[in-house]
């Protein structure tokens, strides 16, 4: 979820109205935004940097921070909130957008190279655009909050924005060999080529998380204008000739993308928020980008979208009676112009507008009905329909099995399931790759390496974060481990496994051994002798874990469900215990 | 203790009906506080006698009172020391003993001596020619114990310190109403032989401590997060909720993510928030039917909506993963209940079970954590049926002041958070999300079009935490947890405040 940052006073400002901070965590609650933080630049800087020099001079004009729905782009920069805020309160209509045609438009020309790195542009103009410090700020800001969330750090959509008159149209959207780009980029006067330039930000805290987006590839996406002027290097950087500045007045805007989709989303917020500081609101002058075929495509769309939806349809999904009008007043609210259709009293007719692209279906009109209407206003009802419940059997056996353990004397511990190699293998002198485990491609820590595919390291590791309390300590765990499995699903399953051990002065075998037996007498299941047919019974068996001589199979009906024994002195050693333990763990699915 | 003074006492006490210690010590012959100690230990083997404290009042000679008895007071010893021709003060002083000064004043004041000033240096001279001791005489006889003195001289010969008062305390002993002459030993515990022969009945037991603490039971104990999962296992049980199998911790992204409707650029699947696995990497058996269906809604859209408009790539739903939902498994019996024999028919599950994510670690959040899920699945269900539904499920847990926001979330819509007034800490925390799935996912999978599904979501350990006051996770959770803990934890009552 985004977290924008608006100064109070400007905030109130433009919503014309002062609120405490409380007014305002309400009215941002019904709105479905959370006024996360009330904070200055100072404390900020405070509080990231601890550097208290830097925040000596820093501003302690008061700064909101909130929270915005990830689908809510429309509401990322202060020009945003106060529209959406403001239409939600009734104060003012959902703006029109309009195009208004240049003599003659621009035109970006996508280059066929481009399909190797980065296929899609798309362009537009804002112009006679008056820029303040603040609404200079917030479109920086816009375009950094777009580009962290919609554009996927870059990686979807990349924006660049220009001072339109310092450059000459058309331009040229391209890919070329990085040693073939050479421009001075934003902010520094050096000329570098494409190479040059990954070596120049490798280190540079923001922008060297983009530079893997094009690094290794033998072209580079760059932009052009008809003199050859580099306007940008997307996803990148922005070239230093065209940098907007606060006197900027016509502002060219190009998305490079991977994804078409979300171009046109971002290119759209971006001309509909800004649109408002130009000297007729809410215009927008389209380009014409040319594509690799030839054809020609006018952007922004900017397209306004119409859907239908029934009355008595959004009012059942909701759980509410309300009147058509009441629905169309609610939604107009919401950003979505509405009107009851004249022929037919329960059809209202919704206008998307370019600002609404989270708008893809019906449901996403009737949240916005519930959302004007107030969630916490809904009547309350229940689902009339009834059913048997019934438990997952294994989950069932789990909890009796839980309580009869417990009762026989040994406590529940509640460990890992994620846990290191070495916590599978190498302590308990096992081979890692002759264990069926499930690895972990991108462990941030050595603990999330693989899967257990025992329940024994992590009742070892509770045994000796509590070696002050008296002995014998005698611990249990049901719960799942996982191990590969080639014929199921997804090549892996969980298996539920029933652990215990005990530790004391001496191992202790007939301990755990005796647990064994009464698990079986509870389930039923005979001790197996002579030539019965059904049963359990222990078959003695070597393993690396185990003390030699001292390890056996729990047995059942013939086959191995799993192992008991007194626990091998280096094993003991690998997890810094110096008591004897004595272990049981079986898989206890067979008995569901 | 003293076993022969006890039986002394009591054979005593039965002859005489009542007696004072002190006179039995005299009478025994042995110190006072003897006899005392043997009255305590007969009285810890029951109410064999009754004991009432008496306070003795003695008057005793002092050394100084002692020396008037053997050698008359000091006025008579002074009286004595003059010699009938007289004495010069002086004189007297030296020859009148050490307490010359006190007998020469009491004399003078009981007009025996006279001082003549008609010789010069003046001389003593008796006055009268015979005097009565009357002040040895008492003495003799209160040291005998002949005479009761009057008050009077009693506080003067305090006073003159020839006299001393002590204060001795006894025990006036009768008999109690279990008397007996003997004493029995004091039995510990009943036994089985007690029971058995029967003699229970004549014995003495000790006297209970009933201000110690009774013996530690041996016993097991149950984790209390799992304690607190059973508590919800019951409530939606008793919501009439059936439970479904989450038993399948390796996820295909299809069914993680796809499935839901949650878009292949989404950031959740991002390597930064999910676990992914390398070995087995990948998933190869799905419905290709429905795969199909999902495929288009997301990349072209259908079933009323537009789709994400992007090139959706199976290798992306191919990529197993570390769950980290239940919602993966709801979506999976979801598919089945689309797809079962005799077509959908009303359903409610829920489950309780681990999910993973590769978050930052701090310290409420850990790798793995428990969810909470709960999903219904009907025709024509409401917002308001999902809002109900919470206010029931929440009333169990305690709860009854909660807070709907809108939220969003790429798999329901409407979406809402659930807020709850939590009224230790009086304020309002969020504790859950819902929403209504959207219909992206529901018809490709085949539901029918006027069934809606309700769901929500809450992590086990949040509530956990907050209701037992608990700040580090890792206090409730994995291998550091307190064993002590855990041995004194309390039942799990959610509802109980």
């Amino acid at each position: 979820m985004p977290t924008i940052g608006v100064k109070r006073d400007l905030l109130f400002d433009a919503l014309g109205k002062k609120y405490t901070d409380d007014e305002f965590q309400e009215l941002c609650f019904a709105f479905g935004l959370e006024l996360d933080e009330v904070t200055t630049e100072k404390q900020m800087l405070t509080k990231e940097q601890g550097d208290v020099a830097a925040a000596a001079n820093a501003s302690e004009e008061i700064i909101y921070r909130i929270d915005i729905p990830a689908n809510r782009y429309d509401l990322l920069c202060l020009e945003g909130l106060v529209t959406g805020l403001q239409v939600f309160q009734g104060k003012v209509k959902p703006p029109k957008f309009e195009f208004v045609e240049p003599r003659e438009r621009q035109v970006l020309k996508i280059q066929p190279s481009t399909a190797q790195i980065r296929p899609h542009a798309v362009a537009a103009v804002l112009r006679n655009v008056t820029f303040t410090p603040d609404s200079y700020n917030s479109f920086i800001d816009l375009q950094d909050k777009l580009h962290q969330n919609i554009c996927r750090k870059r990686t979807l959509v990349a924006i660049g924005t220009h001072d339109l008159d310092t450059l000459q149209g058309p331009f040229s959207y391209e890919a070329l060999a990085p040693e073939q780009i050479k421009f001075a980029p934003l902010n520094q006067t050096q000329e570098l080529n494409g190479a040059q330039l990954m070596d120049f930000y490798a280190t540079h805290a923001q922008l060297k998380q983009y530079l893997p987006i094009i690094r290794d590839s033998p072209v580079y996406p760059v932009i052009y204008d008809a003199n050859r002027v580099v306007l940008s290097l997307p996803p990148i950087i922005n070239g230093d000739h065209s940098k907007i500045s606060l006197k900027t007045k016509n502002v060219f805007i190009e998305c490079t993308a991977t994804d078409l989709t979300k171009a046109k989303v971002v290119l759209d917020t971006i001309v509909c928020l800004f649109s408002e500081h130009c000297s007729q609101k809410f215009s927008v002058e389209p380009c014409n980008v040319v594509q690799p075929d030839g054809t020609t495509v006018s952007y922004p769309e900017l397209a306004v979208r119409e859907e239908q939806v029934s009355v008595k349809r959004a009012n059942a999904y909701i759980g509410i009676d309300e009147p058509a009008t009441k629905l169309a007043d609610m939604l107009t609210r919401m950003y979505l112009e509405a009107k009851v259709d004249a022929k037919d009293d329960d059809k209202l007719i919704v206008k998307i507008p370019p600002t609404r692209h989270d708008v893809i279906h019906a449901c996403d009109i009737y949240e916005d009905i519930a959302i004007a209407f107030g969630y916490n206003n809904i009547k309350k009802s229940l689902p009339a329909f009834m059913q048997i419940a019934k438990q997952f059997p294994l989950n069932k056996l789990t909890e009796q099995l839980r309580e009869q353990v417990a009762q026989a004397g040994f406590t529940e511990a509640l460990t890992f399931t994620l846990c290191s190699r070495d916590d599978i293998a190498r302590k308990l002198n096992k081979d890692i790759e002759a264990l069926p485990a499930v690895h972990i491609g991108n462990p941030k820590t050595l603990e999330f390496q693989v899967v257990r595919t025992t329940l024994l390291p992590g009742l070892l590791k509770t045994l000796v974060a509590n070696r002050k309390m008296p002995l014998p300590l005698k611990l249990f765990e049901i719960s799942d481990v996982v191990v590969v499995a080639e014929n199921s699903e997804v090549g892996a399953r969980n298996e539920r496994r029933l652990c215990a051990v005990n530790c004391n002065k001496t191992a202790g075998f007939e301990v755990v051994h005796g647990l064994l037996d009464r698990v079986m007498q509870l389930l039923s299941v005979p001790w197996k002798t002579g030539n019965a047919e059904q049963g359990y019974y222990l078959e003695a068996t070597e393993d690396p874990s185990y003390f030699p001589g001292r390890c056996a199979n729990v047995m059942y009906n013939s086959a191995v469900i799993g192992r008991i024994g007194v626990l091998h002195p280096s094993v003991l050693q690998a997890f810094e215990l110096t008591t004897p333990c004595s272990v049981v763990e079986f898989n206890i699915e067979p008995f569901v | 203790m003293h076993p022969d003074l006890t039986e002394r006492i009591l054979q005593q006490l039965e002859q005489v009906d009542k007696v004072d210690t002190l006179d039995l010590a005299t009478q025994f012959n042995v110190d006072h506080q003897k006899v005392v100690g043997a009255l305590k230990s007969i009285q810890a083997h029951g109410e064999l006698v009754k004991a009432e404290t008496a306070t003795h009042k003695t008057l005793a000679l002092t050394d100084e009172g002692q020396s008037v008895v053997q050698h008359g007071s000091h006025e008579a010893i002074v009286y004595a020391s003059v010699p009938a021709e007289g004495i010069a003060q002086a004189a007297l002083m030296a020859a009148g003993g050490a307490n010359a000064k006190v007998g020469f004043s009491k004399a003078m004041s009981q007009g025996w001596l006279l001082l003549d000033k008609t010789v010069n240096p003046p001389l003593i001279r008796r006055k009268v020619d015979q005097i009565v001791d009357s002040v040895k005489e008492q003495l003799v006889l209160v040291a005998s114990g002949k005479l009761q003195l009057p008050a009077k001289d009693v506080a003067d010969y305090k006073k003159r310190k020839l006299l001393q008062e002590t204060t001795t305390k006894s025990f006036v002993l009768t008999k109690g109403p279990e008397f007996a002459t003997t004493l029995t030993k004091l039995e510990t515990d009943l036994t089985m032989e007690m029971l058995s022969s029967g003699l229970w009945e004549q014995l003495k037991f000790k006297s209970y401590n009933f201000d110690a603490l009774g013996a530690t039971p041996t016993r097991g104990h149950l984790h209390p997060l799992l304690k607190v999962r059973t508590e919800f296992r019951q409530i939606f049980l008793e919501m009439g909720f059936s439970e479904m199998p989450t038993n399948n911790y390796v996820e295909s992204s299809f069914w993680n993510f796809d499935a839901l409707y949650q878009p292949q650029q989404h950031p959740a699947r991002d390597a930064h928030d999910t676990f992914f696995i390398n070995r087995p990497a990948q998933s190869f058996k799905f419905p290709q039917d429905y795969l199909q269906r999902v495929k288009s809604v997301h990349s072209t859209g259908g079933y009323g909506s537009l789709g994400y408009g992007y090139d959706w790539k199976l290798s992306e739903a191919q990529k197993n993963l570390l769950r980290t939902h239940t919602t993966a498994v709801s979506a999976r019996m979801l598919f089945k209940l689309a797809n079962q024999e005799g077509g959908f028919k009303p359903a409610k599950y829920f489950s309780i079970d681990k999910v993973f994510r590769n978050e930052t670690l701090d310290a409420t959040h850990l790798a793995e954590f428990h969810q909470v899920e709960g999903v219904i699945a009907d025709v024509g269900l409401t917002l308001g049926d999902l809002i109900g539904t919470l206010y029931e499920f929440f009333r169990k847990l305690g709860i009854t002041q909660l807070e709907f926001k809108p939220a969003y979330n790429p798999y329901t819509e409407p979406s809402m958070e659930i807020f709850c007034y939590h009224p230790g800490l009086a304020k309002w925390i969020e504790v859950g999300n819902s929403g209504v799935f959207r219909p992206e996912m529901l018809l490709p999978m085949g539901l029918p079009e006027n069934v809606n599904v309700i769901a929500w979501g809450l992590s086990l350990e949040r509530p956990t935490m907050i209701k037992y006051g608990i700040n580090n996770i890792r206090d409730l959770v994995g291998p550091k947890v307190d064993l002590k803990m855990v041995e004194e934890g309390p039942i799990c009552r959610l509802d109980h405040v």
